[in-house]
């Protein structure tokens, strides 16, 4: 592999992982602080992708790029308030089936106002040209800017979290909700808060995303169960368990899905051969990058294995 | 400044507190005695709003029942709870910054003055509060519940596996934080140190007052100690 390929690979996983990291690190902060596993996590991050369409379409994708989050977390956070907190005191299951049943409602609102098939969401004009050519490959300035806007939005989260007393708010309250309330302070407002955050985070990871992997009704879908592989991978509640993980898996993933390498070249380097008539030559011949899509739930598995509260968690998943 | 009538407590179906009566004066250290399982911890716990209650609890003359903990904590009521219940993850520091607030009490608590009676959380206040030993995780949660100037703190077993020295310390702060006027409401199980610091004490058994007098009064009253206070 040559120095100019490893350098996009770590480019494009970068990019991935911090994209992964802006839906995920919402959904972890949801967790660790009301216990709740929102199950409709992505559900947001697709209304993300198709008002930013929408908007787009109506007037531009920098308006898009502010109002659409902005919008999604208006409405994670009434969702919080007006559902999820009156469901509380029924108990943890009964909140999951909440945001399980909103996953189907969205799936099926979006279908209703936008169709079953993809929108013709595209990449903004100014933006869409190859920012670096190297060896006949391009990174597209497109990628440059989301992730540029995906390292602002960490910083912004980082420096919140370490820096503000609404930071200090947020950490004790994973912790304990109840002494933080008994010292003054609004928790549930925070809680809606917080939920309200992280689905506007999930929002805009759907609106720089929407035009580059597609927006239509089964994004939700597909990308819900890499997001929770992160959250449990990082540690349930731990944001610098769902930085660390999405970047290891944003890389992993990128890293396995360029090489073509398979256990067949490593059978025949050690001398041996299989029959490529042979029932078990299917798998042999398995490439990594055909393997790259379930690269993050082995990784899920070994981690839960070695360390069942995950990378930083300090609870059991 | 504080008056609970027939405070009725609730842990699901059952019914904990059986009309409790108790009043706290302004500048006052009130003990709550008994013994364990009796409802002591379960009063603090309703007052602060952390229990489903009924009853009046009047504070400053305004009704604060069914308010949310938050709103009870402004009025100017701090807990310690039993456990502690310090940040692990934040520093002393951050801990006692999450103990500040506005309200419109008179008596002003500062940080410095804080760390004048407790000069090790000073030398500590960097450090994590997870790491603290139990004792000064004790004087962290006196001192952050200090940082929002109440008018009442409600202490829950302030002394419980504490060395003898640090019992010491505490029984000093308390007695400061009193003779700065703000009133304790404490749940000791230590008679000793509820005589020596307490103006009035109540006694709880079954979930009712069964007792209510000064601690010259208790001391006199052996059968009320042998049958409600003594662990045989």
């Amino acid at each position: 592999m040559s120095l100019e390929v490893l350098v996009f690979i770590i480019f494009n996983g970068l990019l991935y992982g911090m994209f992964l990291f802006m839906l995920s690190s919402g959904l972890t902060l949801i967790f660790g602080m009301m216990g709740i596993l929102n199950f409709a996590h992505a559900s947001f991050f697709m209304i993300g992708a198709y008002l930013g369409y929408q908007i787009s379409e109506n007037i531009n994708f920098w308006i898009a790029l502010i109002f659409a989050p902005m919008l999604v977390g208006i409405m994670g956070a009434m969702i919080e308030k007006y559902g999820l907190r009156n469901i509380h005191k029924y108990g943890h299951i009964a909140e999951l089936l909440f945001t399980f049943g909103l996953f189907y409602i969205i799936e099926e609102m979006v279908q209703l106002i936008w169709g079953k098939t993809p929108v013709p969401y595209k990449v903004p004009e100014i933006l869409n040209f190859p920012l670096i050519e190297i060896s006949g490959m391009s990174y597209p300035a497109y990628s440059m800017f989301r992730l540029v806007i995906s390292l602002l939005i960490f910083l912004a989260i980082y420096r919140v979290l370490a820096k503000t007393k609404t930071g200090l708010i947020i950490k004790a309250s994973l912790t304990n909700p109840n002494m933080v309330a008994a010292l003054g302070h609004n928790v549930p407002r925070v809680f809606s808060n917080v939920f309200g955050f992280g689905c506007a985070l999930a929002g805009l990871a759907g609106v720089l995303a929407g035009n580059v992997i597609g927006t239509e009704p089964s994004m939700a879908l597909l990308l819900g169960p890499i997001v929770f592989v992160v959250v449990v991978t990082g540690g349930l509640g731990s944001i610098k368990g769902a930085l660390v993980a999405s970047i290891i898996i944003g890389l992993i993933q990128t890293l396995t899905i360029s090489m073509e390498y398979d256990l067949n070249s490593l059978i025949n380097y050690l001398g041996f051969q299989i029959d490529i008539n042979s029932t078990i030559n299917h798998f042999t011949s398995l490439t990594l990058s055909q393997l790259s899509p379930i690269v993050p739930y082995i990784l899920l598995i070994i981690v839960l294995i070695a360390r069942p509260r995950g990378l930083f968690g300090k609870r059991d998943v | 400044m504080l008056n609970i009538k027939n405070l009725n407590a609730y842990y699901g179906k059952s019914h904990i507190l059986q009309g409790v009566n108790l009043i706290v004066n302004e500048g006052e250290i009130v003990s709550l005695l008994g013994r364990n399982g009796v409802g002591r911890s379960t009063v603090i716990k309703s007052i602060m709003g952390m229990v489903k209650t009924d009853g009046s609890i009047l504070f400053d003359g305004k009704q604060i029942i069914d308010l949310p903990i938050h709103q009870i904590s402004n009025r100017g009521i701090a807990y310690v709870s039993e456990n502690r219940d310090i940040f692990p993850d934040l520093t002393v520091y951050e801990n006692l910054e999450l103990g500040k607030k506005n309200n419109n009490s008179n008596i002003k608590w500062d940080i410095e003055e804080l760390f004048d009676l407790f000069p090790n959380l000073k030398n500590r206040i960097n450090v994590l509060g997870g790491v603290l030993s139990g004792g000064e995780q004790q004087m962290l949660t006196i001192c952050r519940s200090l940082m929002g100037c109440p008018k009442l703190i409600m202490i829950d077993e302030p002394t419980e596996g504490l060395s003898p020295q640090m019992v010491n310390n505490v029984e000093k702060l308390l007695i400061k934080i009193a003779q700065k006027g703000v009133s304790i409401l404490l749940v000791e199980q230590k008679l000793t140190i509820a005589f020596k610091l307490s103006k009035r004490l109540y006694v709880m058994g079954h979930g009712k007052v069964v007792y209510e007098g000064t601690p010259k009064n208790i001391k006199e009253n052996q059968s009320i100690i042998k049958e409600w206070l003594e662990v045989s």
